[in-house]
């Protein structure tokens, strides 16, 4: 249930995320989701790709410093109340979230999660009979 | 082992009496043929003659940096062009080069001191030496070499640059000893991991750094990512070159080869002369040179002169590694500011590299200090509020050793440009 996420330190110049995805094209490399961060001098960018291995190690070749960091994906319902449902019970079992982000396509929505304790929050999210992305659902074979 | 037993090992007596005798040969030598100096010497009353032993070197003038331009270009050698049989220059900054030129006996003695040095780290004809200083007009290449040939040991004459090059025949002939600046070691050291050469092929034991000033920290990571053990060679084109004074195995401040090299340290705003133990500025009487011996040439280097007789035997007066040039120190501020203690700071941070780049601009007449710092490849996280406690930490750590407080920039790993030679540490927009 462990997927396992891209992280890119960027410093703020422009046409660089540019180049990073073109590498990810030129590599038949899918993005499921993608998030920046930003901060005034530099920003990271995290996404869930379709082979993060590949991934990695064609970046690295371009000089990008890159990390793959563990990371939860969770499917809530995409109506009113969806993630509040959820995070009550991460907050009830007293898990902190570093960071998170959202996307919804038709009757679902996906949350990207990422904590300290990850092996905790997949453990608690399936005892409580939420839905979470497998990661052969995202990765390419 | 020592090269030079008599010398090296000489009682205070008999090396004051080479000193005083040389001193004073020489001290006659530049009043009869150097314009600049009989003015000088006449100035003070001091016909030659007068000068007789080393206690009198404090009565003599001081040269300085400007007095090598305003003599550009031959201006202070002793000898005519034919018995020239070598010049140097180091690239100035502002204007002109500092030219330095050398007899056929003043490149035998600077192999001699470079012998010197080069045996005080253990090596002996047995080793393969990798000379990566810059060939040519810098000191640096061209001064190890002739050394290194006169140990007897294999000498590569690879020059600067082209680091593949560098780690292949590191490799392939199995060099034992690599010379180059420090900054350059470091990235030696980096490209050897990132190229996914097999460390067992490396063969280096000992590596002889120097050109630029660096601190203990950077030691310890050079020695550990080269695994060799680290040597500090001083050096400056205006006195040899390198090979002014060197570490033995005991890393106890590096010893002065001052039957060539007459050291003292002076208050730099007073200009008297300081005792044993005191910070003050390095400066050389090079006694024996016969192209261009210099009257108490001022270094600008920052450090402490220590005569105590060292565990390995040798005698000769010991120096502490430089604070630093004052010519690489920044006032900013009004705060006096060396790229090395950035870096020492630097070091003691593990999620960054000792990459970085002081960035130093006035707006409104108020100076402002930016330091670029690579992040570490791999003890990076990817939370901006981690990244942001880590800045604060920098800057904190930073305020507190420089005393002024800086911005701090995070970049990408190798994104600041390393130097093949020296590192270009300081970028001063303030065009004062």
């Amino acid at each position: 249930m462990i997927i396992k996420q891209l992280s890119i330190f960027l410093e703020d110049k422009s046409g660089r995320l540019t180049e990073l995805t073109k590498i990810l094209a030129e590599n038949d490399i899918n993005i499921t989701a993608l998030s920046i961060a930003d901060a005034a001098d530099y920003g990271i960018i995290r996404m869930v790709v379709g082979r993060p291995e590949l991934a990695m190690k064609v970046l690295k070749e371009k000089s990008f410093s890159v990390q793959l960091t563990n990371v939860a994906c969770l499917i809530v319902p995409n109506k009113p109340g969806g993630l509040y449902h959820a995070l009550r019970i991460l907050t009830d079992n007293n898990i902190n979230i570093d960071y998170m982000y959202a996307f919804a396509i038709n009757a679902t929505a996906s949350v990207v999660i990422r904590s300290a304790s990850i092996t905790d929050v997949i453990e608690i999210l399936q005892k409580n009979k939420m839905e979470l992305l497998k990661a052969s659902q995202i990765y390419q074979v | 082992m020592i090269w030079n037993q008599n010398i090296e090992c000489a009682s205070r007596e008999q090396m004051r009496e080479i000193q005083s005798r040389r001193l004073a040969e020489m001290v006659k030598r530049v009043y009869e043929t150097v314009p600049f100096y009989r003015s000088k010497l006449k100035e003070r009353g001091i016909e030659p003659g007068d000068i007789t032993s080393i206690d009198q070197l404090k009565h003599l003038p001081f040269t300085l940096k400007t007095d090598l331009r305003d003599n550009y270009p031959f201006g202070l050698f002793t000898v005519p062009q034919s018995e020239i049989v070598r010049l140097h220059a180091s690239s100035g900054t502002t204007g002109k080069p500092t030219v330095v030129g050398y007899t056929r006996n003043d490149i035998n003695m600077w192999s001699e001191v470079v012998a010197r040095a080069l045996t005080m780290a253990g090596i002996t004809k047995n080793d393969i030496i990798q000379i990566a200083y810059g060939y040519g007009l810098f000191t640096g290449g061209l001064g190890l070499h002739y050394g290194a040939e006169k140990v007897g040991a294999s000498v590569i004459p690879i020059s600067g640059g082209n680091t593949k090059k560098q780690l292949q025949l590191m490799a392939d002939f199995g060099s034992t000893v690599i010379a180059c600046t420090p900054s350059y070691a470091a990235f030696l050291g980096e490209s050897i991991i990132k190229e996914g050469i097999d460390p067992k092929k490396i063969k280096l034991h000992t590596g002889v750094f120097g050109a630029e000033p660096w601190t203990e920290e950077m030691r310890t990571q050079v020695q550990s990512i080269l695994n060799i053990k680290a040597y500090d060679i001083y050096g400056l084109s205006e006195v040899i070159g390198p090979g002014v004074s060197m570490e033995c195995e005991h890393q106890n401040g590096s010893h002065i080869f001052e039957d060539h090299f007459i050291p003292e340290i002076i208050d730099p705003v007073t200009l008297d002369v300081l005792p044993y133990g005191e910070l003050g500025e390095l400066v050389f009487t090079p006694v024996s040179k016969e192209a261009m011996p210099l009257l108490r040439y001022r270094t600008r280097d920052l450090t402490r002169l220590h005569a105590e007789k060292c565990a390995c035997g040798r005698t000769l007066i010991r120096m502490e590694k430089c604070l630093g040039r004052s010519d690489d120190m920044l006032i900013i501020r009004g705060v006096n500011v060396f790229p090395s203690q950035v870096e020492s700071v630097l070091l003691e941070i593990t999620e960054t590299s000792p990459h970085y780049q002081l960035i130093v601009t006035r707006e409104n007449n108020l100076d402002s200090l930016e330091i670029k710092v690579e992040i570490d490849e791999q003890f990076w996280s990817d939370e901006v509020k981690v990244l942001e406690a880590l800045k604060k930490r920098i800057n904190h750590n930073i305020s507190s050793v420089l005393g002024i407080s800086a911005t701090i920039r995070l970049v990408e790993p190798r994104s600041i440009e390393r130097s093949e030679g020296k590192a270009k540490r300081v970028i001063d927009n303030r065009h004062i």
